[in-house]
């Protein structure tokens, strides 16, 4: 198979897994088998074309012209290449999770589950592939609306009233914003492709080019910038393996990718940086950051918690684009790797506590690392890659980041990462602290058995992804390597 | 301009506020009918006398007359058309107004706003005990 | 046969009528209007792929050429709204008129079926002819048909419906007379494309002015511009939903194509946007009608009047698009006549399902449809979604096309008010699928799917919104095309 065939394979398949995953609906086992099967095959098929992007090819491949000079079309290049590996790659170990939560939690409707699950893989992997503006722009909506039905699942007041925050957000931002700014880009560059170095340099002049990038920054609703982020905790409702695929890697990633596409395909770093058109989003981001960890601070639900954890932590990738230097756009490419990988985490450790103990809180917590050991003996791992601190991904994308800042002159925000690196201690760790260093509220477990692990299914995938954040942190220098052609180097 | 001179205008714009002012305030539909009969005649008219040339005689060509200055025949022409359409609108119309004295037993048309206020009120009630 | 292909067009329909009520028996009558219904369509199909190869098609009605004769004059802007037309119009007739109403009694149907080709006739005409006393005559045809087909609905408020419909479509209609007559009185022709030559000369005169004030008031009360849209509402809720598709699919907007041969063909851009302005006027017209359309629909409670007050407001849209007087403009405002009429057409046919099972089109009725009429409220959603202007819908091609020309005029704020109005269409929408999905069924509501005669028309109504999403060759392809021509005339 050809490289190009591979891009619309590696789409196709998820697709095709949606119409398996209807026709095996009455037979649940089957059905996962499908969903399964298909996600390791398109991961595999993802994963082929690692080696030629990385050689310095980029496979494309042309969809349809829906108008003159406005192409839908696939061309994958680093950035795309890292968000499709972690997304797909992820799905596996998502779909393992889903099964176990999904039947261990006795949801209803499993097979319109899984099959918008599918629907939402392909339209990120739409989104990572996208050749231009328009492709993107496409694949973008289309995850909104495939979400949807993910979102609203348990189809509960709560989960209606969430469903229309976060339908109301995206939708709002996206069509009044994003897509507003892309016509405009169409009008004043004449193309929508994405272009190394930029297609906008010498075509749009300073306030408007900062204004330009304003309704790119906030138009990405997925991207999670305050004040637009109101739609992440609301999607909170949704069953867990949906909140730790979809809201923490695949929808979110989906935002910060497009911004991290933009800022070096659209704008080019060189032009943001000459005009200093970027530093307002730098002063946004930073308070996004700051902000979000406060008020994940004072978040009892747990889930809630860990949504405002990943708004800050989506903060650190607009950072890293706005602030332009290459150091700054590699570290923000690799967070999307290092945070992915740490959150799927948390947000699994959340479902299972959920599945095992019925618990959705903070303050319930106390002691519970002696019943579910594995669980939160991942949790701690990931917290600790959230927070930063090596032999854990996260270090790595910090430390870029840091170093971005400073190239740019910027010692301000520094300052911030580090600022916002101990609010991630301060919401973090007390839970660790709780589960495992505090008496168990209801006695020391008085009936029942003392270990109290979640299903199989859902403890060996967080504990797979715990290790890959440590893994990750070995990984980190083939990473730069893939993601060194988009700054030039 | 002379006022005096354009008196066929004069009459036609009559006409159509007349038919128009029936139209809006008779509660009647038949009345109203009328209205838009007198509103399509004002424009029967105006086209009629469009084609009236000063001095003119019917445009009837005799073989070996001498030449003589003819009337505009082409919009009167027009009107048979027009008075066809105005005749069927009309049927369809009364048509409309037998179908609703029929179904409300009443052509007024505040009695009629009145029914089917009634009507809907009616179907928001039943609605609201179906659902308890 | 080839070269009579433009008065085919008219005269199949127009003749299949009576026939109508010749064969009178129920089957023969289903049969035959439909024939006639595709062959319009055939010829529609062929007539598009002739003007497109060879350019503008004339055809002198009985040899008598222009400007002595009437002649039908085909170019690709016609030729595109024809084949709307007569497409929605052969997907929708054979559904027939007795599976949601009760008014028509099937020994009677078929007098359905004859208003029905007549209305599409008179429309067809509108469409066709190059002869402006002509235009009147066939919009008159295909309005008294209207009439009728709404006043056939199943609650006696059609009725009524009906009554203001002839009301005003008449004032409409005369005043579209009155405007001829100025327009024959200063120039002394009532062809097109001679009124295009002789009319500038003219165009100081207040006559004129006149003539172009009522042939748009005339117009704009078809076309149910904002303020004019009253009649719209009563009469696409109560007609039977079969004919509230078919209507909202074509009757405006054979309309909206007299608006762009008025301004554009005959008085031409320099005297509509030059002289008198109007071009602003236009705008906060379209904008009030998008918006206040849109915020009417969010207020219903019945689906039917929901999504009459949509067209209000997607009408809008197309008024927007010629006040740009621009090729992406005109692109936008004529690309959407025909995703207008696949969407909204599909989305009437899916009410028309709903009605026809559950025999009420009360939002509130629709509880837990979702689940128990899966196909048909799918159709809907979809459709509904082309009306937000999602990607990879026709809605979102229109909207393209439409900010794209705002943009190009500088109208930023234009361009942001068109976005945020699609965004309106999002929250009526959703309310019915919120309805439709998340609660639970009604005791009475029904098991199983509409009957696949309603079902398969919806379908492919709604499948073609989705196709032409993306291929839009054949439908933006050729509203570009069309507009370059149009504007290439009016300069």
């Amino acid at each position: 198979m050809t490289d190009a065939q591979l891009l619309g394979v590696a789409v196709g398949l998820p697709l095709a897994g949606t119409l398996g995953v209807i026709a095996t609906g009455r037979r649940p086992n089957l059905r996962e088998g499908v969903t399964l099967v298909v996600a390791v095959l398109t991961f595999a098929s993802v994963l082929q074309l690692l080696p030629s992007v990385m050689a310095g090819a980029r496979p494309a491949l042309e969809l349809a012209t829906p108008f003159p000079g406005a192409r839908l079309a696939f061309e994958l290049e680093p950035l795309g290449m890292l968000y499709a590996l972690v997304a797909s790659g992820l799905w596996i170990v998502t779909s393992l999770y889903a099964i176990g939560y999904m039947r261990g939690h006795h949801e209803g409707h499993q097979t319109r589950f899984f099959a918008f699950f599918a629907v939402s893989i392909a339209a990120a992997l739409g989104v990572a592939f996208s050749a231009n503006l328009l492709t993107l722009f496409v694949f973008y909506e289309l995850l909104t609306l495939c979400t949807y039905p993910l979102v609203t699942h348990r189809g509960t007041a709560e989960a209606i009233a969430g469903g229309r925050t976060y339908l109301g957000i995206l939708l709002t931002t996206s069509v009044a914003f994003f897509l507003f700014a892309i016509l405009w880009t169409g009008f004043v560059a004449g193309t929508l492709e994405f272009t190394p170095g930029g297609i906008l340099e010498g075509k749009i002049a300073g306030t408007a080019a900062a204004v330009l990038l304003a309704l790119y920054a906030f138009g990405i609703g997925k991207a999670a910038l305050m004040p637009f982020h109101r739609w992440l905790p609301a999607a909170m409702v949704a069953p867990a393996p949906v909140s730790a695929l979809l809201h923490a890697v695949a929808v979110v990633k989906a935002g910060v990718f497009s911004v991290l596409k933009i800022v070096v395909y659209v704008f080019g770093i060189d032009f943001l940086a000459e005009g200093d058109l970027s530093v307002w989003l730098m002063y946004v981001a930073a308070a996004s950051i700051l902000i979000a960890s406060i008020i994940a601070v004072t978040r009892d639900n747990l889930k809630a918690r860990l949504a405002y954890s990943t708004i800050s932590q989506l903060g650190y990738i607009v950072l890293g684009a706005a602030l332009a230097t290459p150091a700054g756009v590699i570290g923000g490419g690799m967070h999307i790797a290092m945070h992915a990988m740490g959150k799927i985490t948390l947000f699994f450790c959340a479902g299972a506590i959920d599945v095992a103990l019925h618990k959705q809180k903070v303050s319930e917590l106390d002691g519970i690392g002696r019943q579910m050991p594995f669980t939160m003996v991942a949790f701690a791992v990931a917290s600790l890659s959230i927070i930063g601190i090596p032999p854990l991904g996260g270090s790595w994308s910090k430390w870029y980041l840091a170093l971005g800042a400073a190239d740019a002159d910027r010692g301000f925000f520094v300052f911030v990462l580090m600022a916002s690196s101990l609010l991630s201690i301060a919401y973090l760790m007390p839970i660790v602290g709780r589960a495992f260093f505090r008496p168990s509220t209801q006695g020391a477990a008085p009936e029942g058995p003392a270990l109290k692990e979640a299903p199989l299914l859902c403890v060996v995938p967080l504990c797979l992804t715990a290790a890959g954040s440590v893994a990750l942190f070995f990984l980190a220098p083939q990473i730069k390597a893939l993601l060194a052609p988009l700054v030039g180097e | 301009m002379n006022l005096a001179g354009l008196w066929h205008y004069w009459v036609v714009i009559a006409l159509m506020m007349i038919g128009m002012y029936t139209m809006i305030a008779r509660e009647n539909l038949v009345k109203k009918i009328m209205g838009l009969n007198l509103f399509q005649v004002s424009v029967i008219l105006f086209y009629v006398s469009l084609g009236k040339v000063a001095g003119g005689t019917a445009p009837i060509l005799i073989e070996g007359a001498p030449a003589t200055v003819y009337s505009n025949p082409l919009p009167h022409v027009l009107m048979l058309t027009a008075i066809v359409v105005g005749v069927a609108v009309t049927a369809v119309g009364l048509a409309l107004v037998v179908r609703i004295q029929g179904a409300y037993g009443t052509s007024e048309d505040a009695e009629l706003s009145e029914i089917d206020r009634a009507d809907e009120a009616g179907a928001a009630l039943a609605r609201g005990e179906g659902q308890g | 046969m080839i070269e009579h292909l433009p008065v085919l067009q008219i005269v199949i329909p127009l003749l299949g009528a009576p026939v109508c009520l010749l064969l009178r028996a129920r089957g023969a009558v289903l049969v035959f209007a439909t024939a006639v219904a595709w062959c319009t369509f055939a010829i529609a199909l062929a007539s598009i792929g002739i003007v497109l190869e060879q350019g503008e098609v004339v055809y002198a009605l009985g040899g008598w050429v222009a400007p002595l004769g009437i002649e039908y004059r085909i170019d690709l802007l016609n030729a595109f709204v024809i084949t709307v037309v007569s497409g929605v119009g052969a997907i929708v007739l054979p559904i027939g008129p007795g599976i949601h109403g009760h008014t028509v009694s099937a020994s009677r149907e078929y007098l359905y079926y004859a208003a029905f080709l007549l209305c599409m006739a008179g429309l067809l005409g509108v469409a066709i002819t190059g002869d402006i006393f002509n235009v009147f005559v066939f919009l008159e045809i295909s309005s008294l048909a209207a009439y009728t087909l709404v006043a056939l609905g199943n609650q006696r408020r059609a009725l009524r419906a009906a009554f203001s419909y002839l009301v005003m479509g008449t004032i409409g209609g005369t005043f579209v007379l009155i405007g001829i007559g100025f327009l024959y009185q200063m120039t002394g022709t009532l062809n097109m494309a001679d009124l295009a030559r002789l009319l500038p000369a003219v165009l100081d005169n207040r006559a004129v002015h006149a003539a172009f004030a009522f042939l748009l008031v005339g117009v704009g009360i078809k076309l149910a511009v904002f303020p004019l849209h009253q009649w719209l509402p009563n009469a696409y809720t109560y007609a039977p939903p079969a004919v509230s598709a078919f209507l909202a699919a074509t009757a405006t907007k054979v309309a909206y194509y007299l608006l762009l041969r008025l301004v554009f063909t005959i008085f031409g851009i320099g005297f509509v946007f030059g002289a008198l302005g109007i071009a602003p006027l236009l705008q906060v017209i379209s904008l009030a009608a998008m918006f206040i359309g849109a915020l009417a629909a969010i207020n219903q409670t019945d689906l039917k009047r929901l999504l009459a007050y949509s067209s209000v407001s997607q009408i809008g849209y197309m008024t927007l698009g010629l006040s740009f007087g621009s090729v992406a403009g005109l692109t936008g405002g004529l690309v959407h006549v025909a995703n207008h009429a696949l969407m909204k057409g599909g989305m009437f046919l899916a009410v028309a399902c709903i009605v026809a099972r559950t025999g009420t089109s009360a939002i509130a009725d629709l509880r837990g449809l979702g689940r128990r009429m899966p196909a048909t409220m799918a159709a809907f959603a979809l459709g509904g979604l082309g009306l937000i202007g999602v990607p990879l819908t026709v809605g979102f091609i229109s909207k393209w096309y439409l900010v794209l020309a705002a943009i190009e005029a500088g109208q930023m704020l234009l361009a942001f008010a068109i976005l945020v109005s699609s965004l309106l269409a999002a929250v009526y929408v959703w309310r019915v699928v919120e309805v439709a999905w998340f609660q639970e069924p009604l005791q009475s509501a029904p098991h199983g799917e509409a009957p696949l005669r309603l079902l398969i028309p919806t379908w492919v109504l709604i499948g073609a919104s989705l196709y032409f999403g993306v291929a839009t060759d054949l439908t933006a392809g050729i509203a570009a095309q069309a507009a370059e021509q149009l504007l290439e005339v009016a300069r």
